[in-house]
């Protein structure tokens, strides 16, 4: 499941967020801390993740402590699907 | 005329038991805060700072996040009549060593004689302190406690003059070179008593705020004119409406707000990013003027939000607008609040090109939002580059006269005699009159706001130099208006030797990050590029709106 979940969240972020369609992100880059993500486009993540995926993301849960990189959200979002 | 102390005092008289303010936090149960209590505990920080030998007239600058003790301490310095300076917090996204060193160069000019912070944080701050600086104080918000006192004659604050410094208000900007807004009790009373007028404030009013108080909007609109003017206050921190913006609607609903001041992304953002499903229930129509400044007003972003909310009992004239500045306390301008704002449609090209805002007749034209019309207490003049006056409907500089002007930038005479010809502040804002309603249509320097937040370019150009391959001289920063956003997108494009893609790829990375890190500002996109891209003048300088047109070419 990781494996279709992280292109995904990956092609959103390069191209909506970081404008740069062709940048690749490793699995476990920082994505909140180092400040890729601010707090505006974090909220853009969250409607795409939960539109594209069907899951929920609290706002409780925007922050770096909840998923800071491709693969904690791509466990995040696969823990929601599979109940 | 009264100072803020006697203010208190006179509130406090009638009623005591009355909620200045209602505040709120994620993961807590709201709580009021009576005028008695807000006494009490601003009372517990004036004797703390009489403890520490703080004198009336010095500055205290207080670092604390949205919650009683920021409350506390602001009114607490005011009582003592010390000039309270609220500062940013230190965000996870900027690097603590450029909060230190930006903090460092604000005690230099400012010459703050306290520091009020949490005590987790004193340690942070006392890093920024020097041997022969002027502070003689860290003061731990947690170690202050609310004071049981109900006799206030014997605070030093009782004695300050109307015409005294009551505060500091800091510009925004990225680097420690900010200029504190230095504002009288005179000064900010005749703001209120102005503006509440044309607001037709009443104590039946409920402002909901969720705006930071290191900026003006935040500060005057929405924390001094409720509690000063006796309007009840529901105050939400600007983190928990960040990550929930919905919370703003569920407030104005639970408290029935009458009125609220917004940054024009923050239309977008709550039009935007609200899902239906939190907003079941929600009632709206309570809600008179939602005010926006602070950036420049898009009648789009208007738009946006009533499409969004005029199902929860929404007013359509309920959107509202205002011109305003820390230099005149707050508010110039504002849109009467009976109907919705004027929107003029001008003829594009004798816009663009001559800059004459013409009734556009059918010609290919642009919309632009009204901000209103001047406060009672203040006067408008638009200058042309001689500082004479132009025409109405032709674009010049703002300038304003009013009776509640800065006393001056605090520590910077220098600065301060630049802002002023012949008695009149200049804005540094373009600008027209037409019919007496004042539209505001740019901005003299190259500064970016984003997110209701000023950024000068030059500040993310110098920081681009410092990451290795970009060479000083070689970048150029500027903001592309994102009509999704409602705000401005920053941009940075910097050039390098190389011409190899993937070497490009990872300086854009090393400058995302450097540059976020060192002004807590995110880059929407950076662009690197091969030697000769940025266009220069003849004179060397980098011309930022050539090279602004030159991307938006690429991008197109």
């Amino acid at each position: 499941m990781n494996d279709s979940v992280i292109p995904v969240v990956e092609k959103y972020i390069a191209s909506q967020i970081l404008k740069q369609p062709n940048r690749t992100l490793q699995p476990a880059e920082p994505l909140i801390s180092s400040g890729l993500v601010d707090s505006f486009s974090l909220m853009d993540l969250a409607l795409f993740v939960e539109d594209t995926f069907g899951v929920r993301i609290e706002d409780t849960e925007l922050n770096a402590n909840t998923f800071d990189n491709l693969a904690q959200l791509a466990s995040l979002i696969e823990s929601r699907l599979s109940k | 005329m009264t100072t803020f102390t006697g203010r208190l005092q006179s509130h406090l008289a009638r009623t005591p038991e009355r909620a200045a303010v209602t505040m709120q936090r994620s993961g807590h149960p709201d709580f009021d805060i009576t005028y008695l209590r807000l006494m009490q505990g601003a009372n517990g920080f004036a004797r703390a700072l009489e403890k520490e030998n703080i004198q009336p007239g010095e500055v205290i600058v207080l670092i604390l996040q949205h919650g009683e003790e920021l409350i506390y301490s602001f009114f607490g310095a005011v009582l003592h009549g010390a000039i309270p300076a609220i500062m940013p917090f230190l965000t996870e996204k900027l690097s603590p060593e450029r909060y230190r060193a930006d903090l460092s160069a604000l005690i230099s000019v400012t010459r703050p004689a306290a520091i009020v912070t949490y005590a987790e944080f004193e340690s942070e701050v006392r890093a920024a302190l020097t041997e022969d600086d002027s502070v003689r104080a860290v003061i731990v918000a947690e170690k202050v406690e609310v004071l049981d006192e109900t006799d206030f004659s014997s605070l030093a604050g009782m004695t300050r003059k109307p015409e005294d410094i009551v505060l500091l208000q800091h510009s925004s900007g990225t680097t420690g070179l900010q200029k504190g807004v230095a504002l009288s009790h005179q000064a900010v009373f005749n703001q209120l008593v102005a503006y509440s007028r044309v607001l037709g404030l009443t104590e039946s009013d409920v402002i909901v705020s969720w705006l930071p108080l290191y900026h003006d909007m935040g500060l005057i609109a929405g924390f001094l004119q409720p509690i000063l003017m006796g309007v009840r206050l529901v105050l939400m921190s600007p983190f928990d409406w960040v990550r929930a913006p919905y919370k703003l609607m569920h407030s104005v609903s639970q408290y029935r707000g009458t009125l609220s001041w917004l940054p024009n992304f923050a239309y977008n953002f709550c039009a935007h990013k609200i899902r239906d499903r939190h907003l079941e229930g929600v009632d709206l129509s309570t809600w008179r003027a939602i005010i926006n400044c602070s950036e420049p007003v898009r009648w789009e972003s208007h738009h946006a939000f009533y499409e969004k909310f005029k199902n929860y009992g929404l007013k359509p004239e309920a959107l509202q607008t205002s011109y305003a500045m820390a230099e005149n306390v707050f508010g110039v301008t504002q849109s009467g609040l009976a109907r919705q704002p004027k929107v003029e449609e001008v003829e594009r090209e004798a816009f663009m090109t001559e800059k004459i805002a013409r009734a556009a007749n059918g010609r290919p034209a642009m919309k632009i939002m009204s901000s209103g019309r001047p406060l009672p207490n203040v006067k408008i003049r638009v200058l042309d580059e001689k500082g004479n006056d132009v025409p109405e409907r032709v674009v010049g500089e703002i300038a304003l006269q009013s009776d509640c002007m800065l006393t001056g930038y605090y520590n910077r005479a220098d600065a301060t005699g630049k802002a002023f010809l012949d008695g009149w502040y200049l804005t540094g804002d373009f600008g027209f009159v037409a019919e007496g309603e004042v539209f505001v249509s740019g901005r003299k320097k190259d500064m970016i706001i984003v997110g209701g937040k000023n950024v000068y370019p030059q500040d993310l150009e110098s920081l681009t130099y410092e990451v290795p391959g970009v060479h000083a001289g070689r970048s150029v920063a500027f903001g592309i208006f994102d009509e999704e956003e409602g705000t401005e997108d920053v941009v940075i494009i910097a050039e390098v030797d190389s011409e190899d893609e993937a070497e490009h790829q990872r300086v854009a990375d090393e400058i995302r990050k450097h540059v976020t890190k060192n002004s807590a500002i995110a880059l929407r996109y950076v662009k690197v590029v091969g030697p000769k891209w940025i266009l220069k003048t003849s004179s060397g300088k980098t011309a930022r709106s050539a090279n602004k047109e030159k991307f938006l070419k690429e991008l197109a």
